[in-house]
């Protein structure tokens, strides 16, 4: 089933073109992965998808429903956006952990924030935020941090802050999850960690979307592979297939400089 | 020698001027506290309206430049670019700071009643309250650019990680950005602080009886006693206890806000 379809996407920057004409689908509980160089427009796709950037032309579809078309761009308020926000969640490059909470409170301080909206939050205040902590706690335990909840983020290694923030970004349940290059701030040696949890997501059928410069975790985790290059899908289709036997010259390029992953 | 000293000490002289002295310091002390409350809330205020990206220019002239379809030249984009609130609020960071605080004092007590606006009255009651409204309004502006470099020094990455995980504007202020702005700004904020202490002493221009003015109060003539030089420079320890205290409770901030990084 479709969850996704982004049509004739197109952004620029001043007079930059960065995105032109980028259309895909994705299908519930599959893995996308997008590959390209620096500066192809990779990231600012997904900042489009979480609604950080916003489009100049396009639409957005999430589950049949239309989450964004350009032209109704003076219509978009904030308080909608944000809730739009909801169907991605996004994994950081950097993590961006918020360094005043442990690693529990990084987790649960969204569906805190979001508990407290609802009318019946006052009443059952104890057994919402119990069941919220015990999620959390959950949370940490898939990503094998369970020994790591009142932990600060200044107090953990880098795989370790990239999977708090995945376990933050997995909280709120979103439709489509979005990493940005997931472990490129990391040291050589902490990236198996992260990559292991993401290839656990993937075998659990999450919805993903990954950034990344690890060919080899492309090929073997997603489902599909789009190669980017000067802000067009150059290619697109079976990761295997793309990765291992490109049709295109300019993917053979791309991928001869990564020796294929 | 020991002898003379106590003999000093247990003077009426000395008994009488330090129980002036003490009162000297209590208008000292409540110009300070009046000051840091008024002043603290306000230049956050201040801070906001000079960050303010309020442009209302913009809509409508790129409304227009759409229906002419034209695009806008450099007078389109500098008028789009028009910022009210930020541009009043840092003429006024200009006039504030790039005046001397004695001048402004003298200004708020003589001018309102020399244009006939409204007087201040009469007495110590109103000469304190027209000291007070000076003294929160330079320090306002001096703590709004304060705020303003730690507002600006959070990281992006962190308002943007408030955001797809659906927080609204104020959440991210009050949850992610505020303490982070707090941790930066202690560093400076101390010195504004330290400073303002020694500052409350400039009330004497308009005949406020602080420590200072009591101090020199007793060369002129006082409670039948003149000619002393010493009270003068005894307030120095007023301050300098003072300051130490001020000193000593800003570095528990400090370490207190160091659990995080």
């Amino acid at each position: 089933m479709e969850i996704l379809n982004v049509s004739h996407i197109e952004k620029h920057f001043g007079d930059t073109r960065v995105l032109n004409d980028i259309s895909f689908q994705l299908e519930r509980g599959q893995a996308l992965a997008i590959i390209g160089s620096s500066g192809s427009g990779k990231t600012t796709l997904l900042r489009c998808l979480n609604f950080l950037e916003t489009p100049d032309r396009g639409r957005i579809v999430v589950n049949g429903q239309t989450l964004w078309e350009a032209g109704q761009a003076g219509a978009q308020r904030e308080s909608e956006t944000r809730l739009k926000r909801l169907h991605f969640g996004l994994v950081f490059q950097a993590f961006h952990l918020f360094p005043q909470y442990t690693a529990l409170e990084n987790v649960t301080l969204a569906m805190r924030l979001l508990a407290q909206e609802k009318p019946e939050y006052k009443q059952r205040k104890k057994e919402t935020l119990a069941s919220i902590e015990q999620e959390g706690r959950e949370l940490l335990a898939r990503m094998g941090l369970s020994d790591r909840a009142g932990h600060y983020p200044h107090q953990l290694s880098g795989g370790q802050q990239q999977r708090v923030a995945i376990a933050r970004a997995l909280a709120l349940k979103p439709d489509i999850l979005c990493f940005d290059e997931p472990t490129s701030a990391l040291d050589p040696e902490l990236t198996g960690e992260v990559l292991r949890v993401i290839r656990s997501l993937a075998q659990e059928k999450t919805t993903m979307i990954i950034v990344t410069h690890e060919m080899a975790f492309a090929r073997d985790v997603a489902d599909q592979v789009i190669f980017m290059d000067g802000g067009v899908i150059v290619e697109q289709g079976d990761a295997r297939q793309v990765i291992e036997h490109p049709r295109m010259e300019r993917t053979r390029q791309f991928l001869s400089r990564y020796g294929q992953g | 020698m020991f002898q003379s000293v106590v003999t000093f000490l247990s003077s009426d002289e000395f008994q009488t001027v330090v129980a002036a002295l003490n009162s000297g310091f209590g208008v000292t002390l409540k110009l300070f506290f009046v000051t840091l409350v008024g002043a603290l809330p306000l230049g956050l205020l201040i801070s906001f309206g000079s960050m303010s990206r309020w442009a209302p220019l913009a809509r409508p002239i790129r409304w227009a430049l759409r229906r002419m379809g034209r695009e806008g030249g450099k007078g389109a984009s500098a008028l789009m670019r028009f910022r009210p609130v930020s541009l009043i609020c840092r003429f006024l960071v200009w006039i504030v700071r790039g005046t001397p605080l004695v001048l402004q004092i003298i200004t708020l007590f003589y001018v309102p009643g020399m244009l006939g606006l409204f007087s201040w009255g009469g007495g110590a009651g109103a000469r304190f309250t027209a000291v007070s409204a000076a003294f929160v309004i330079n320090y306002a502006f001096y703590f709004s650019e304060i705020y303003r470099g730690g507002i600006q020094g959070v990281p992006e990455g962190q308002k943007e990680a408030g955001q797809v995980l659906g927080m609204t504007k104020s959440q991210i202020f009050l949850r992610v950005t505020l303490l982070q702005m707090v941790k930066r700004i202690v560093p400076p904020m101390s010195n504004e602080i330290i400073t303002l202490v020694k500052d409350t002493s400039l009330a004497r221009v308009i005949a406020l009886q602080e420590v200072i003015w009591m101090g020199e109060s007793f060369m002129k003539g006082n409670q039948g006693i003149s000619g002393l030089v010493w009270p003068l420079f005894f307030t120095a320890v007023y301050y300098l206890v003072f300051s130490g205290v001020v000193t000593v409770a800003l570095g528990r901030l400090e370490k207190k806000l160091s659990f995080f990084r």
